[in-house]
């Protein structure tokens, strides 16, 4: 057995907290779980059952905390947790989970097995058992400060063509700004329509607000990986810059992982609370509004539909932000069947849009998002997630669908009654 | 000779197995440990423990219609056996005699006859669907194939013992319930008290963040 072995094998082992004990406790193999992924509903393959995807963790759980494993273990009849376990259940933990948490929302005796492969991860990546595609991200977002490889040399630009498309200026280290801006780095490369959005619409609505040059990146790819020093590292780069700008408040973009990255688990991460407050940008645009200082004309007369991320509603809590904000610019706002906290994913979450050799089965999981469009019959998706976006522009494609899928913030924008608000 | 020690020594010890390795298993739970969670809350932990704990006896659309056999047949054991194990006469008597010395108004024996079709159909059901079905027969183990056994076990001689009134049945079904209440806190049987745990973590977790678990 090698040493990096011996390193999971010791990561996994600190996973086991209270929760995953009660959860491992409680479970009674019923199954339900599978009915609420996509990966099992898509492909009838058992072995995509959510439960299920938890068997090494559960391997050791037993041998260390159940009688029967401890008297197994002693009688040398009990199977230690083993590198096959570790090789064959990677793609089940990494590939065919995108941390959607859908199946936690469903499980009868009540576990969170979404928090279960979430820990399961720390122990698969400190034994080298990681997705290529994940490991090379997450070496760049400790070397390069983002997982796409984006500098800030590479935001500059972005701005620059910000500030000359919107003809405002875009505050990079503002002392004593209100609010610290962040950004994911598909935000910056793919969608930067979102930067001038909210360059547009808080230069209209009198937010005092700034971007880092430091710590501009909102993704955090150790969580996704489930390598707990990496991530703790990224959310520190964001807290120490926040710190010296001495803002008041974070703002998460639209993408769902950074959200859950900065907001709810970053203190846990480096373990003390923020000086500051963390509001994602739907919860800011919706406080905005309720303030009267976004300011809003006409409504889009093409039905429109939600696509809800998980991480920003199901395990996020931004469930009545976005149908708020959706509502005052669409006329026909059309909800799909399963949506709020019991939406399904894109397919693409938690690491697996960052993974190549998950391409297929995404692709496949992507028909269960096909089924809920064709029966909402509307051809209009709106979304508030970058990677969502791109994961969905993809399944569309490949689908030939005719879908067009929009940034809520920036069809925000799109309405905004321009000029500035000094109340 | 044998009757006696089932009905003395046995049935002490056992109840002593149960009620001892079930606390142990509890506190060997909470023992674990949680980190105190750092991020402050949109919403209340408590609330949302104690609405999870409610809402999950109510199955999710998504699960209701795909797993309509499964949840049937856990409501109708479940809810048969609860009825069984508290308002059967002889159980209500034997608590009375051997445990509380409270006693409270037992069901009919229609009632009784209703609740142990409910819950044989529902235990048989629940054990076919396990085995039948490609997702509940590779997650299944052995546990939990005896604890399904014993309880079919304690639940057959049980309905036979009253309906016979026949002391070796009585002797029989005790024994049954003896090793079932030992073998409990060993096993998936634990979820009986473990679910609140894992309801309450959850649905403190999901409540914190503003979300109904």
């Amino acid at each position: 057995m090698s040493e990096q072995f011996d390193q999971g094998v010791q990561a996994l082992r600190q996973q086991i907290d209270a929760r995953i004990s009660a959860y491992f406790s409680s479970c009674v193999h019923c199954g339900l779980c599978a009915e609420a992924c996509l990966f099992y509903t898509e492909t009838d393959n058992p072995r995509y059952t959510p439960i299920h995807k938890l068997e090494p963790m559960k391997k050791l759980w037993r041998r260390e905390h159940t009688f029967w494993g401890k008297l197994g273990a002693v009688l040398g009849v009990s199977e230690p947790l083993t590198e096959e376990d570790f090789s064959e259940w990677e793609t089940l933990v990494y590939d065919s989970c995108t941390l959607c948490g859908r199946c936690s929302m469903v499980c009868p005796v009540g576990n969170d097995i979404t928090y279960m492969i979430r820990k399961q991860r720390e122990g698969f990546s400190a034994a080298g058992y990681a997705p290529e595609g994940m490991k090379e991200a997450t070496r760049r977002a400790l070397e390069i400060g983002s997982p796409m490889g984006v500098t800030y040399a590479t935001l500059k630009a972005a701005l620059a063509h910000v500030e000359k498309d919107t003809g405002l200026s875009v505050p990079v280290d503002t002392q004593g700004a209100d609010y610290m801006a962040l950004f994911s780095s598909m935000e910056v490369v793919n969608f930067p329509e979102y930067i001038a959005a909210i360059t547009r619409i808080f230069h209209a609505a009198g937010v005092s607000w700034t971007i880092s040059s430091e710590a501009f990146e909102a993704t955090n790819s150790g969580i996704q990986i489930g390598n707990k020093d990496a991530a703790a590292e990224i959310v520190n780069r964001v807290a120490i810059a926040a710190d010296k700008l001495g803002v008041k408040s974070v703002i998460s973009p639209e993408c769902g992982h950074a959200y859950m990255a900065i907001r709810w688990e970053g203190p846990n991460l480096i373990g003390r609370a923020y000086p500051f407050e963390v509001v994602h940008i739907l919860e800011l645009l919706d406080q905005l509004k309720a303030e009267g200082r976004l300011r809003l004309e006409s409504k889009e007369s093409t039905p429109m539909t939600l696509h809800d991320p998980c991480q920003i509603v199901r395990r996020g809590g931004v469930i009545r932000q976005p149908r708020d904000l959706l509502n005052s610019v669409a006329e026909h706002f059309v909800e799909m069947k399963d949506h709020g906290v019991m939406n399904w994913c894109c397919g693409g979450g938690g690491g697996v849009s960052a993974n190549e050799r998950a391409e297929p089965l995404r692709l496949q999981a992507f028909n269960r998002k096909k089924k809920q469009l064709d029966e909402s019959g509307v051809n209009t998706m709106v979304t508030a997630c970058a990677n969502c976006r791109i994961i969905l522009e993809e399944g569309i494609e490949h689908n030939e669908m005719d879908t067009a899928v929009i940034s809520l913030t920036e069809l925000i924008a799109d309405h905004l009654i321009e000029g500035r608000n000094e109340n | 000779m044998i009757g006696q020690f089932i009905d003395g020594p046995l049935w002490t010890f056992s109840l002593a197995v149960f009620l001892i390795g079930v606390i142990w298993r509890i506190v060997a739970i909470l023992m674990a440990g949680n980190r105190p969670d750092l991020a402050t809350p949109k919403g209340s932990a408590g609330a949302g423990a104690l609405r999870a704990l409610f809402s999950r006896f109510l199955p999710e659309r998504t699960v209701a219609t795909h797993g309509r056999l499964q949840l049937i047949a856990g409501y109708l054991f479940h809810l048969g056996l609860l009825a069984l194990l508290f308002f059967a006469q002889p159980h209500i008597d034997f608590i009375a005699d051997r445990i509380t010395g409270l006693s409270w108004p037992a069901m009919p024996h229609w009632a009784f006859i209703v609740a142990a079709e409910l819950a044989f159909a529902g235990l048989i059901l629940l054990w076919l669907y396990r085995i039948l079905n490609p997702v509940t027969r590779l997650l299944s183990d052995l546990d939990d194939h005896i604890g399904t056994i014993l309880v079919f076990l304690v639940m057959l001689t049980g309905c036979l013992a009253l309906a016979q009134a026949f002391e070796p049945l009585r002797l029989i079904h005790l024994l049954l319930a003896e090793l079932l209440l030992i073998y409990f806190p060993f096993s998936k049987l634990m979820h009986a008290f473990t679910f609140i745990m894992s309801r309450g973590y959850t649905g403190a977790t999901m409540g914190r963040k503003g979300v109904n678990a």
